[in-house]
This record gives structure tokens, sequence and C-alpha cells, in this order.
């Protein structure tokens, strides 16, 4: 109860935060907000045109190969984004903790939030190229009323990403090393999950490793979404029981080390 | 009797002082295996009581380093006591460092009200204040401009004019009063004896013996984080003058 009446005073800062941010991304650019379609566009044009073409066969075997990208690519965006922005938001809030009380979690939370907004706006894109390939009749996508069951992944997503950003940025508190780790890690990421290629149309031999490509839940969440915009298929469970858990553990794991070590954070900031 | 606005008992709050600040990994666990991780305990403050009732105004007085900050930061909320408790009724406006909640990309409008949202009042609420605000700061021209662009007077104009527009019920300053011009100054001195005769409680730290006088009715001595005197402003006025021409 004391916990949501103090979430009820803030929810003001919430918001100021949520849209400062987006606010602030795209200041002095000149296209503006208009770089929250156009980014993911012109780098899905590249990466298509690389993986598509260029190094062709890792397409193989894919409906529609535009749309099968843009979708990995765009969940990806989202949670790299997310968490970085997250793991970095105390300390770049070092001069107001210090100074105010206001609950930690706000800013964290904060920004994963404000990049889910910007991320809701790149979704734009992708209906954008549904739209085109629908009507041009080329590869259309197999769009069914599954399609409605899109936000489930995307849900989980942001669970994951709210979990995920409350430990990157305690630890971010005590290690600044997690900075650079974590941007390898991302990259890493980005490879590991099926962005570009399709899991079977890899070449491993080794179970393991299949195995290990396949405990991602990037890769559980990005075959749901896709399922849904993009084969027009029911949701697999065992995808969803996945993700779902993993996300929650994760989430549950976030908050209770971000209160343990939140009344620490003044000291080390 | 009401309840006190401020209590706090046998509040203690201790510090690790590690020789060497460890921010690290790689630092952290050769340290840990060579188990160099000492840590020196440093006490801040120690067995802290102090009472401020509602309409008080508390003069903290004390050399460099006696703990007058950390005391204040645990008050708003900032720091928590390792030891003891501090209770707080009513709205805190504090005034630690003026302007510290601002983004410097944020134009002086968007300021106000990203600085309303870190103090805990809506939109709506600073909306109202919003006029009264500016004209206080003297900024009605400057409101678009990037708050990276002002002067820093401008910025302690702007950060003063809203925590005191907020109508807080307990305000804490930490020396606010030694920034901008003896205008500027004259100014928020006033705005300050106005906000006393709402009845507004005070926790005012200062070097400056005479502004305690002239603003404070009571207050306390901190001598290496202990309180070492309480009372009417004018004795420990007189006993803090005495300790520093004394040299003790």
């Amino acid at each position: 109860m004391k916990y949501l009446r103090n979430f009820y005073k803030y929810r003001g800062l919430m918001y100021e935060i949520v849209r400062k941010n987006i606010k602030l991304q795209y200041r002095d650019s000149v296209l503006g907000m208009f770089w929250t379609f156009l980014q993911p566009l012109m780098t899905t044009l590249v990466l298509v045109f690389i993986f598509g073409n260029v190094f062709g066969k890792s397409s193989s075997g894919v409906v529609n190969y535009p749309i099968y990208l843009l979708c990995g690519r765009l969940l990806y965006e989202f949670y790299s984004q997310a968490t970085k922005r997250a793991m970095r938001s105390i300390r770049n809030s070092a001069s107001v903790i210090k100074k105010v009380y206001v609950p930690k979690y706000i800013y964290p939370v904060a920004n994963v939030v404000s990049n889910f907004i910007t991320f809701f706006i790149s979704l734009i894109v992708l209906v954008c190229f549904i739209a085109f390939f629908i009507i041009t009749g080329k590869n259309p996508p197999h769009i069914t009323p599954y399609v409605l069951l899109a936000p489930v992944p995307i849900l989980i997503l942001l669970i994951l990403a709210v979990g995920v950003g409350m430990i990157l940025c305690t630890l971010d508190v005590f290690f600044k090393d997690i900075d650079y780790l974590y941007e390898v890690f991302c990259l890493l990421l980005f490879y590991m999950t099926p962005i570009v290629y399709k899991i079977d149309a890899l070449k491993i031999s080794s179970k393991v490793f299949r195995y290990v490509l396949m405990a991602n839940p990037m890769y559980s969440i990005t075959e749901m979404f896709r399922s849904c915009v993009l084969y027009g298929e029911m949701i697999n469970i065992h995808h969803l029981l996945y993700a779902l858990g993993f996300a929650l553990i994760t989430l549950i794991t976030g908050v209770a080390v971000f209160y343990r070590k939140q009344d620490k954070f003044i000291l080390h900031i | 009797m009401s309840k006190p606005a401020i209590t706090v008992e046998n509040m203690s709050i201790m510090f690790n002082l590690n020789s060497e600040k460890v921010d690290n990994l790689k630092e952290y666990f050769i340290k840990l295996l060579k188990r160099q991780l000492h840590f020196t305990e440093f006490w801040a403050l120690k067995d802290i009581n102090l009472t401020v009732e509602k309409g008080d105004r508390v003069g903290i007085l004390g050399f460099n380093g006696a703990g007058k900050s950390t005391l204040l930061k645990v008050i708003a909320g900032v720091l928590k006591p390792t030891k003891g408790s501090v209770s707080v009724s009513g709205v805190i406006a504090p005034m630690l460092e003026l302007g510290a909640g601002f983004d410097s990309n944020y134009s002086g409008k968007e300021n106000i009200y990203l600085y309303g949202a870190t103090m805990g009042y809506t939109r709506k609420y600073i909306d109202k204040k919003y006029d009264e605000i500016v004209e206080f700061s003297e900024l009605k021209d400057f409101m678009n401009v990037p708050v990276k662009n002002y002067s820093s007077g401008m910025r302690a104009r702007l950060g003063f004019a809203i925590a005191s527009a907020v109508e807080p019920d307990i305000l804490i300053l930490d020396e606010v009063l030694s920034v901008g011009d003896a205008k500027f100054r004259k100014k928020s001195e006033k705005k300050i004896m106005s906000m006393f005769d709402r009845g507004v409680t005070v926790l005012f730290v200062s070097h400056s013996v005479d502004q305690i006088l002239k603003i404070c009715n009571k207050a306390i001595i901190l001598d290496h984080g202990r309180i070492i005197a309480s009372g009417e402003a004018k004795e420990i006025c007189d006993k803090y003058n005495e300790m520093v021409s004394g040299g003790k």
C-alpha cells in the first residue's frame, strides 16, 4: 500500500522523464521524430541487401525475408536500447539522487518505458512493410486473426527489459565496467538471436550449440512475434511458457537486487 | 500539541572509508584475492537526537566536516541512517544545491516541470505556479533557452524560484543564500521571511552567524558528528563565536 501511494505521488516524475527522453532524443535533428521509423527502415534495407543478396543462403526457406528480418531487428533494437539506457540511468541521474529523495526505480523503469514508446512508433515501419507486400502481392505475409496476439511477445519483452535494466543499473553503480561488457554482450546477442538468419537453416552439428541458441529467450520472443505477424500461426506454447517464465524470473531478480542495494547507491555514484 | 515536523532518534550514520575506491571488477577481484579490501569505519553522525516543532527555524552551525550536510541529507531522505530513525511529517523542499535536478539540454520552461516532478508535484500543480515561478526568477525572456546556456546565477535563481513557489512544509537550506547577486539575495531572503509567516519549518545551514541570527529562532552546533549544543539561536550563536575565536 505504501509503495503504491509513493508510486502514485511520483507518477508525474515518471511521466516527465519519459517525456524528456523522447523529446531530447531527436532534438536538434532536422527530421526529428521521423527518425524513429526512418532509422529501422534504412538499417533493415542495408541488412536485407547484405544478408539477402550478398550472403544469399541464410534467407532460404523464409516466407518473406525483409519482414522476417525487420521483426527480429525491431525487437532486438528495443531490447538493447532500453537496457543500455536503463543501465546508465542511475549514474546519469546522480546529481538528483544525491540531493533529493526520489524513488530510484523510477529511473531505470522510465528509461525502458520511453524506449518502449519509440519502439511502438517504429512499428509503423513494420505495418508499412506488411502493407507493401500485400498490395504488391509478392511473397505476402500470412496475416490471420493471430496477428491480434502480437502484443503478447511484446509485453514479455517489456517485462524482460525492465528486469534486466534493474539488474544492470544496480551493477553499473558499483562497477562501471558493465557498460563496456554489456556492449559486447549485445553484439553477441545480435548474432545469437535468429535476426538475420533462420535457426533451422544453420548447419551446426553440435547439439549443445543448438540448445544454447534455443535457450536464448530473445529467440522465443522473436519467433512468437513472427508467428503472429508473418506466419499467421498460433504462438508456440513452449516458447510462450519459456519466455514468460524467464522474463518473470528476471524481473523478480531485478527488483530484489535493486531493493537490496538501492540504499548504497548514493555512496558510490 | 501537534506532531513535531521532524523527529530524529538515536540516529547514527556510518561510512566505510576504503583507502582506495574500488570501482572496477578487475581491481575488486585482485583486492578480494589479496584480501586487501579493508574498510575503516567512519561515523559521520553519532547518536543524534533532534526534535523540530512545526514552525521552528533551526540553524545548524559547525565547522567543515562536522556532518551538517550529512544531517540534512538524512532528513531529506537521501541517505538512510545506519542506526536509529528519522521521521518527517509534511512535504520537504530540499534546496541543498539549487538546480541539481535540471537537465541541461532542456529549456527553462521544461525544466520547471521536471524539477517540480522531482519534488513530487504534478503537472497540474506546476501549471498553477508557473507564472509565479517565472516572475520571481526574472527569466521570462529565457524560458525557451536550454539551461546549458544559462549562467550559474540564472540557474540558481530558477532553482530557488521553483523550490520556494511550491509551498513546502519543510524547507532545507544549505548555504543557498550565498548565491546570486545582492539584489536577488535580498529578494530571496524576503521570500523566505514571507514563508515563515505561513509557518514553514526551516533547517538552515550557514557559516554566517549573522544570517542565522536573522532567520532562526533555534540553533544547534555539530562537531565531529555529535550535537554539542542546542537551544535558543542567540545563546548558541554566542557559543559558536566563542568556539571560533577561542580555537576551541
